[in-house]
């Protein structure tokens, strides 16, 4: 069987169909070849797929399309504006906070969500490494992604 | 994952009709137990029937002496909520502590509580705090709700609306967690409403359970004390790779005295 879908994908319409089963992650990668949500453990423990819908974080391997109709998706792609990164990719950067890279996309998805939810707040570290708890880095390099993450906060709050 | 029919509900009466009509159904909700068991293949449905799309059916609710959440209310939601905060503050805790951000953006108190996995929160919250599980054709107590292993009162295509908690003088919510997964190894939800005392677990057996023993001392002295010494027979509890049953049996003693404690803190 096969769903018919409308979604807003990095700010530009799709219309698709789809088998029934299958995942938006798939979708994302395999249909509009958006590579850079990445699957790391396909249970929704690593959070390597972490896309935005309608503005909240969500593992993108345990949703489906069909779910997703008429839903707005971000993905990391569609992060930067007009060849900017957006203020938590370059903290990211600044503060080289990756090592092999694989977890980057959701560590980047998921970090804005915790500032957004922290939204005028002084975030601190114990929230930061709190609220990661869904995103695994296998190289263990947590230090400097806390350290964007908190860098990246005190941007984002001042353009707020 | 094996093929299904994927089915969007618009109201309760459509989900009813879908599911009569279909051979395996299941009902989906937010769906962080749902999929990960259809992509292990651990369930092989026929139709899944997405209840999203019915209106109504998310939300919190706080009166003077209730809490209402409505079945589909997002765990991120209930963590949130400032009313819900102020009314049982325990019950907001325990939503915070399900999983990770990500689901709890997605996960729905419905859902959890339909499924009664035996390690997740909410059922420890139905059971410690005295809730009453609605549905769309009746209402069940906390105490006749979970039955066994991913096993409750509700009937064959039964859909839970709503669950309200009458708010307690106060409560408190401990939880041992599996580092990795986050679920619990023992959770423990101690309330008092008056006279009433409740302590409700979540982990070591088949499904949540209350202890009557803890009851009766709290009931004289609500003070963390009073449960440190009441062992638990590890008989029957749980056991897999992550804790003995031995060991879940003395969790419980721990949790319900740390949750005691924060109860009146």
């Amino acid at each position: 069987m096969t769903v018919k879908f409308s979604m807003t994908v990095n700010g530009k319409p799709v219309e698709g169909e789809t088998e029934d089963r299958t995942l938006l992650v798939q979708y994302l990668r395999e249909d509009m070849r958006l590579t850079g949500t990445h699957v790391g453990c396909d249970t929704s423990q690593c959070g390597c797929c972490t896309v935005h819908i309608d503005g909240k974080p969500i593992k993108s391997c345990t949703i489906l399309c069909a779910q997703v109709d008429g839903c707005e998706v971000t993905t990391i792609e569609g992060l930067a504006q007009d060849g900017e990164l957006h203020p938590m990719q370059n903290a990211f950067r600044e503060n080289h906070a990756l090592q092999c890279g694989f977890c980057t996309p959701g560590m980047v998805m998921s970090a804005i969500g915790i500032v957004d939810r922290h939204e005028g707040e002084d975030l601190d570290e114990k929230t930061v490494r709190r609220e990661l708890e869904g995103n695994f880095c296998r190289c263990t390099g947590y230090h400097n992604i806390v350290k964007a993450i908190l860098a990246a906060s005190q941007v984002m709050n001042k353009s707020a | 994952m094996y093929e299904f029919n994927y089915q969007k509900a618009s109201s309760i009466d459509e989900a009813k009709s879908f599911h009569d009509a279909s051979e395996e159904p299941k009902y989906m909700s937010g769906g962080m137990t749902l999929l990960p068991t259809l992509k292990q293949r651990l369930a092989r449905p026929s139709n899944v029937i997405d209840l999203a799309a019915v209106p109504n059916m998310s939300g919190v609710e706080v009166t003077s002496d209730m809490v209402t959440i409505l079945a589909r209310t997002p765990h991120a939601v209930v963590n949130s909520n400032p009313e819900l905060q102020r009314a049982i503050p325990a019950l907001a805790k325990l939503a915070g502590g399900i999983g990770d951000p990500m689901v709890r953006n997605r996960g729905t108190i419905g859902g959890s509580t339909a499924n009664s996995d035996p390690a997740a929160d909410y059922p420890a919250s139905i059971v410690g705090l005295g809730a009453t599980v609605h549905t769309d054709r009746r209402e069940i107590a906390a105490d006749d709700f979970f039955l066994d292993l991913f096993e409750t009162a509700l009937e064959e295509g039964e859909i839970i609306t709503k669950v309200t908690y009458p708010i307690p003088d106060r409560a408190g919510y401990m939880k041992f967690p599996n580092p990795a997964s986050r679920y619990c190894i023992v959770g423990v939800m101690v309330s008092q409403k008056g006279s009433d005392i409740r302590v409700g677990v979540t982990g070591a057996g088949a499904c949540a359970f209350r202890v009557p023993e803890m009851e009766a001392a709290l009931a004289s002295n609500f003070a963390p004390e009073s449960v440190a010494d009441i062992k638990i027979s590890p008989e029957g509890l749980n056991e897999d790779i992550h804790a003995s049953a031995e060991y879940r049996a003395h969790l419980v003693t721990i949790m319900a005295k740390r949750a005691v404690a924060e109860a009146i803190a």
